[in-house]
């Protein structure tokens, strides 16, 4: 069953086009990948699914329901969380208060404060001190750890290893069979094509606001991720 | 002697300017929104006052009990319905919007009530009784009354702030409305409540100006002003600052009718000039921005 | 696509170069004006004047220089004292005292500036509304100048203007309409400049035009001064014609800002045309709600209100938009090469 399902999405920055067409499905317990160069329009998907950008009703489903009008605070209810790019911590709000913050929303479900610090154990020494005082893998950890409280059914993750050390990215990254261990379906974002495509299980390439590409890892050569990339 | 009986009453007046500023930082802090008609709401909650007490016969402090939910359900509809539609990025549709309820406010209020001046009396006689601590040195009971409520009002905001999920979502939206939302914090809504919050202050601030001095439909952009002046005084974003703003701004005044009456509220603008040209963020600014 | 040679940069509409034409005909008609309307209408004609200026004034600090003051009564208020002290005390005729008046406020309002630009957007206004509070006090406290209670221009020197009222109120007049004129003329060119240049490139992104090496301070400063120096004269010129000035009056809210914000709000905010749209609907409007009082300012207010919530280029706004014109051709617009050889 697919959770989220758009159909020939467009997206617009005042009259600017950002987004032509995207066709897009993510199933239940999925991880998939969206990569491209900057400016293909990833991150504008992620802020259209979320709700930040407004588009037409019908063009963003979520379990076979319309959601592309839906704002950004209704959506978080209904079960998609995002982590946005470059964290976005809350910085006049301690650790713990951006975690509990996340869980605003009320959903139930198995994430709560302990599930978290058993998560990322760092956190836990580190929960009164403002979000802002740490480290950069340690702020990423609070800013998937907010997300994860509002216990969502998809989890969208936009460049969370960007500007990390190699050693810090594979910390983070290894917290997702966590993550997906009760079915939630997790969609990643990265500049980072090896990244991306070492952990999901289907990949879309973006390029200039299309879908230039789409299929598993192991199905697709690298000449051809390569050309839908930079569209040579 | 004569100097500490100074410091004194400036320090009871500033309780007063302290609530009037109190509701001017909320705004700003949460919505970044400068509200003009800041001072006319102060003085539509006195003649709201003044009806609840008149028609309910109730006593004055009793009155609050009223007022302070009118305004502050006033609050959170004249956000989701008018001012909302005026925030972004632009400062001039807040700034003349509020400018225009400003005029608005007055003028109702001269067309309803008339120019004449107006205020509550406390049948008890608190509004003249005074504790004597020394040949020279007397305290007011209505303004120490006032002073303390004041600091209360600056007690309950930082446990609400501080302590509770409103506050969070306060505090969260304050710092990125965006984000925020993305908690499932409508921002609509939070702004209306915040102004609530803002307006219930605003409330109380009204119905004890209404029984200490004299007021009538124009006095309050005078009111804004004194605000404003306590909130830059204090620095932006911080509730503490706001009081010692709201305070210093008493005792300079104090000390400006202390040499010349007409010399009370120029005092207190040339304190706040002053100010503002040495430390421009105010005295004891929020350290995170 | 064209090539970029293939575009012009030109500021003229069809409808400016009529406008044009309409403009000189209003001119001539406001010169020969006193010949055929009586001493009231003149009146009203100086009041409708000096409004327009004042408003020409704060739009070019709130709509051109994103500078929104709510302190300009500061400026009418020293202008009136300033004329009325150089009158009385040092014998200069109050027309040529009304000049020097604006020089000083030109002088005063540098240091002025230095203490309001600390503070930003919506904290300025009210920061200068404190500065004009400031003044008022202050001047009450000047018992030379009468105090509180003010002082009148003495009938000696009110005499010594002209040969008979005819004659001063001739002068008046046609003082009134040279200010007007002269200050509509220093918008129109100031924003042809390069200075008008930088005032919209500062008000579409200010760190942009500070990379482009625009120095927004001084841009921002010189609107500044020139809007005090103007708005300064404007104030001369109103307390030469009620002969009697006091601290509440010269420094008054409501008269010299409130009314002038409403004017251009309501026009239409950063255009030329507004403030004259807004002037004329506001005349109308005292002229028609005058004996209401409160209700005329509660109708003004509600009209500003809604202009700005759903119309927020005003009314002239509305009109431009829907009629494509420009009477003031002050935006450069590019046209093709081919349009331009029409």
């Amino acid at each position: 069953m697919n959770l989220i399902k758009t159909t020939d999405l467009v997206a617009y920055y005042d009259d600017f086009q950002a987004l032509y067409g995207i066709d897009f499905e993510l199933n239940a317990k999925e991880v998939v990948a969206v990569i491209g160069s900057n400016g293909a329009g990833k991150s504008t998907f992620l802020r259209s699914l979320v709700g930040l950008i407004q588009n037409e009703n019908q063009q963003i489903q979520y379990k076979s329901e319309p959601i592309g009008a839906c704002s950004a605070d209704e959506i978080v209810k209904l079960g998609i969380a995002m982590v946005p790019e470059g964290r976005r911590l809350f910085p006049s709000l301690s650790v713990e208060e951006n975690l509990i913050i996340g869980n605003y929303s009320k959903r139930l479900g198995k994430w709560n404060l302990k599930k978290i610090y058993e998560l990322f154990p760092v956190l836990a020494d580190k929960k009164s001190n403002p979000g802002t005082a740490l480290s950069g893998g340690q702020q990423q950890m609070v800013a998937i750890g907010r997300a994860l409280m509002s216990n969502p059914e998809v989890l969208l993750c936009d460049e969370i290893s960007l500007g990390l050390a190699p050693t810090t990215i594979k910390d983070i990254y290894a917290a997702l069979p966590d993550i997906q261990a009760d079915g939630t379906a997790v969609l990643i974002v990265e500049q980072d094509i090896n990244q991306a495509l070492s952990v999901s299980d289907r990949f879309y390439c973006f390029q200039e606001g299309r879908a230039s590409l789409t299929g598993k890892p192991g199905d697709v050569s690298r000449e051809e991720i390569k050309s839908a990339y930079f569209g040579l | 002697m004569e100097w500490i009986h100074l410091l004194i009453q400036g320090v009871l007046l500033g309780g007063l300017y302290t609530l009037f500023a109190t509701g001017l930082s909320l705004m700003f802090g949460i919505m970044r929104l400068v509200n003009i008609a800041h001072g006319d709401f102060i003085i539509l909650a006195a003649y709201v006052g003044l009806v609840v007490i008149d028609v309910l016969g109730i006593d004055p402090f009793l009155a609050l009990l009223v007022v302070v939910p009118l305004m502050g359900g006033g609050g959170y509809i004249l956000q989701r319905v008018l001012l909302n539609r005026t925030l972004g990025s632009d400062i001039l549709p807040p700034l003349l919007v509020t400018f225009g309820l400003s005029i608005i406010i007055q003028n109702v209020l001269l067309e309803v009530f008339s120019g004449d001046s107006q205020r509550v009396n406390l049948d008890n006689g608190l509004d003249i009784a005074s504790i004597q601590i020394s040949e020279y040195i007397s305290i007011g009971v209505l303004p120490l009354i006032i002073l303390i409520l004041s600091i209360l009002v600056i007690v309950v905001l930082q446990f609400v702030f501080y302590k509770t999920e409103l506050g969070r979502a306060f505090r969260a939206t304050s710092d990125d409305q965006d984000i925020a939302r993305l908690m499932g914090i409508s921002n609509k809504h939070i702004f209306g409540l915040a102004m609530a919050v803002a307006m219930a202050v605003v409330a109380v601030a009204g119905v004890l100006l209404s029984m200490r001095t004299n007021f009538d439909p124009s006095v309050g952009p005078s009111r804004l002003l004194y605000g404003f002046e306590a909130v830059i005084i204090g620095g932006l974003g911080s509730l503490w600052g706001t009081l010692a703003g709201g305070l210093i701004l008493g005792v300079a005044q104090a000390v400006g009718a202390h040499i010349d009456p007409g010399w009370q509220i120029l005092m207190g603008h040339i304190v706040f000039l002053v100010i503002l040209v040495i430390r421009p963020r105010g005295l004891f600014p929020r350290s995170i921005d | 696509m064209a090539n970029m040679q293939d575009f012009l940069v030109t500021r003229s509409t069809k409808a400016s170069q009529i406008a044009i034409v309409m403009w000189v005909l209003i001119i001539v008609a406001l010169i020969s004006m006193p010949l055929a309307v009586n001493r009231g209408d003149m009146r009203f004609i100086i009041e409708i004047a000096y409004y327009l200026t004042l408003a020409q004034m704060w739009n070019l600090l709130a709509g051109y220089a994103g500078l929104v003051s709510v302190g300009q009564q500061a400026f009418v208020g020293l202008g009136g004292y300033l004329m009325i002290s150089g009158a009385v005390y040092f014998g200069i005729h109050p027309l040529v005292a009304i000049p020097i008046a604006g020089i000083l406020i030109g002088v005063i309002s540098i240091p002025t500036a230095y203490v309001v630009f600390r503070l930003r957007g919506a904290y300025f206004a009210i920061g200068t509304w404190v500065v004009a509070e400031v003044f008022r006090l202050s001047f009450a406290q000047i018992q030379s100048l009468g105090g509180g209670s003010g002082m009148s221009l003495p009938a000696s020197i009110v005499k010594g203007m002209a040969d008979g009222r005819q004659a001063r109120e001739m002068l008046i007049y046609y003082t009134a309409i040279f200010i007007l004129l002269g200050s509509m003329t220093l918008v129109y060119t100031l924003l042809r400049s390069k200075y008008g240049l930088a005032l919209t490139a500062i008000r579409d992104s200010e760190p942009a035009s500070d990379s482009l090496g625009i120095n927004i301070f001084k841009t921002k400063m010189i609107i500044y001064v020139v809007a005090a120096v103007v708005t300064g004269i404007v104030g001369g010129l109103i307390f030469l014609q009620k002969l009697r000035i006091s601290p509440d009056a010269a420094f008054s809210l409501p008269d010299w800002t409130v009314a002038v914000i409403f004017i251009v709000v309501i026009g239409g905010i950063g255009t030329i045309e507004g403030p004259i749209i807004g002037t004329i609907i506001y005349f109308m409007l005292r002229e028609l709600l005058a004996d209401y009082g409160a209700i005329y300012m509660i109708v003004l207010g509600i009209f500003a209100v809604v202009t700005m919530l759903w119309a927020p280029k005003g009314v002239w706004g509305v009109i431009s938009k829907r009629f494509n014109l420009q009477l003031f051709p002050v935006h450069r617009r590019l046209i093709s090469d081919t349009e331009a050889k029409k």
